[in-house]
């Protein structure tokens, strides 16, 4: 039996631990990352926790292996073109980890554009599948660099649907509307809170709370007792770094603070 | 045996009039009808309506000056996430926009193409989409559930611009790639569909590379048949070629810069789809 040395996690690597823990007892679903952390994240889970979740090669192919990120799969275990990905997405057996250009303290995301829609400042990609994705089935966000810009108390064009907007919209809205995290290289967030607001689940080793709410533009419900974020275990830092990321992509994405 | 309807990429446009609603198929940087988007450059058409999930052909004709209104889900060149003119002509204010979320574009398009007024989408409900769309209105539920959804107005098209890998004379087309996007919904949702494609075959051939599934546009639904190889470039055609990601960042490079775009246009938008090619291998001879 090899002995795997002590070593100290990266930053990345517990963001990859964080989102992992996202399709955690998610099931026979599809795991829907997008991002290289949350990609190596739900591979890592269906490896470990998660057998059963479905990956997409990223284009129109369920992958029936894991290969490393950026390495093309060798097994095909069925199709999922657009039309179907759709369709899918309505029947809601898929968790999707989007990213945000801002996000509010409620979970309203935005990926379209900065400033006023009629003439935006920037644009940016436009609303994608957003307001599909949030109203159908459980969405998450990734944020691999948390700051006053991104964490705003108003996002300029509501894409993803936050707890606020989707109770006002009512029934229809929030039926199937699910926001189960948001994960930044800071910490790891929730909305478990009396009035659906967003909260700090755990914070990263080595981050504190004073960071993180110098990084969020608005107040966030930090619990008097905050946990750390989980330690990976040997055999998925192994996974990790020899399996799934051996050019240490995950790294680019969030550097060592 | 019946008509033959080939054409050439120009004689296409020629059918077209300024003020058309357009659809045109693909997805983002992937196997758009580039060849016919590169003639409507050409042509002086103008205030058209582009019905897209947009990629280089929204910013092609953005560029240009020839879009009045675009309706999409977004605009990206998917390796390079932000499809630099269309993110420029927006922060210009230089078209309208309606943005509707990606599935409520296939809804739009399946209403038109099974000639309905609309189909009903959760997608919507709480989001600014229904802010920035005053017009889109809610339908209710006669059953007991009771439920309010988005009522998706049909996205009829005048006319639809799709690129497959092959087709026949008479405009079956077949695509041989891992993802149909929704080019046959394009093209039922259109008056008159326009098909390029990279190389057109006997009726008979269509089967020898993938099977009868693969036959994904059927020949009622189309109006022109374009034989276009290299039509799709610099997007991807899989599995005829993958995406000309170098010509693609040298797109992107000109694009941020007036001067640089002129120039880019000059070299490669200024003749015809031969010289277009012949510029475009010239170019991988220089950076070979």
């Amino acid at each position: 039996m090899t002995t795997t040395t002590t070593t100290t996690a990266t930053r990345a690597e517990y963001c990859v631990v964080a989102c992992a823990e996202a399709w955690r007892d998610a099931g026979e679903i599809l795991a829907s990352p997008m991002g290289t952390i949350p990609s190596i994240g739900a591979r890592l889970a269906r490896l470990t926790f998660s057998p059963d979740l479905l990956l997409t090669d990223g284009e129109a192919l369920l992958m029936g292996d894991v290969p490393a990120l950026g390495a093309a799969s060798g097994v095909t275990e069925g199709w999922l073109p657009y039309r179907q990905h759709l369709a899918l997405v309505a029947s809601g057996r898929r968790h999707v980890m989007m990213g945000a250009s801002q996000i509010d303290r409620y979970g309203n995301q935005n990926i379209s554009c900065i400033g006023d829609w009629e003439q935006p400042k920037r644009q940016l990609l436009g609303v994608r599948g957003a307001p599909i994705n949030t109203l159908n089935n459980p969405t998450s966000y990734w944020v691999p660099r948390h700051s006053t810009r991104v964490f705003v108390e108003k996002v300029d064009m509501v894409s993803g649907v936050g707890y606020d907007r989707a109770a006002a919209a009512g029934p229809s809205a929030t039926r199937y509307h699910r926001i189960p995290e948001v994960i930044s290289d800071l910490g790891v967030f929730d909305f478990e809170t009396p009035d659906r607001t967003m909260r700090l689940r755990s914070l990263h080793p080595g981050v504190t709370v004073g960071q993180v709410r110098e990084a969020t533009g608005f107040a966030l419900t930090v619990p008097a007792d905050v946990p750390y974020t989980r330690e990976p275990t040997a055999d998925e830092l192994r996974l990790i770094r020899d399996v799934l990321d051996p050019k240490g992509l995950r790294e680019r994405e969030v550097p060592a603070p | 045996m019946t008509r033959d309807k080939t054409m050439t990429a120009d004689a296409v446009v020629a059918r077209l009039t300024s003020g058309m609603t357009l659809g045109i198929g693909g997805w983002g940087s992937r196997r758009k009808p580039m060849a016919l988007v590169r003639a409507l450059l050409r042509s002086d058409l103008t205030d058209l309506t582009v019905v897209s999930y947009g990629g280089p052909d929204v910013g092609l004709l953005a560029a240009a000056g020839k879009i009045r209104r675009l309706i999409t889900a977004f605009g990206t060149l998917d390796s390079v996430p932000l499809e630099p003119h269309f993110c420029a002509a927006r922060q210009r204010g230089d078209f309208e926009l309606t943005e509707l979320d990606e599935a409520m574009v296939m809804w739009g398009l399946t209403a038109a193409a099974h000639r309905l007024p609309f189909m009903p989408i959760r997608a919507g409900l709480g989001s600014d989409v229904l802010t920035v769309n005053p017009a889109l209105r809610t339908v209710t539920s006669p059953y007991g559930d009771g439920e309010e959804l988005v009522a998706v107005p049909a996205l009829r098209l005048d006319a639809a611009l799709v690129h497959l890998n092959r087709a026949d004379a008479q405009g079956n087309g077949q695509y041989l790639g891992p993802d149909p996007y929704f080019d046959d919904l394009f093209c039922q949702a259109a008056d008159a569909a326009y098909l390029s494609c990279e190389q057109v075959v006997d009726t008979a051939e269509l089967l020898k590379e993938q099977g009868p599934q693969s036959l994904l546009v059927k020949r009622a639904f189309v109006t022109g048949v374009v034989e276009t190889p290299n039509g799709a470039h610099f997007t991807s055609c899989a599995p005829d070629y993958d995406r000309d990601e170098a010509f693609q960042r040298a797109y992107v490079r000109a694009a941020k810069d007036p001067e640089a775009w002129r120039a880019f246009a000059e070299r490669f938008l200024s003749g015809d789809e031969h010289s277009y090619q012949a510029a475009v291998a010239a170019f991988h001879e220089e950076s070979a």
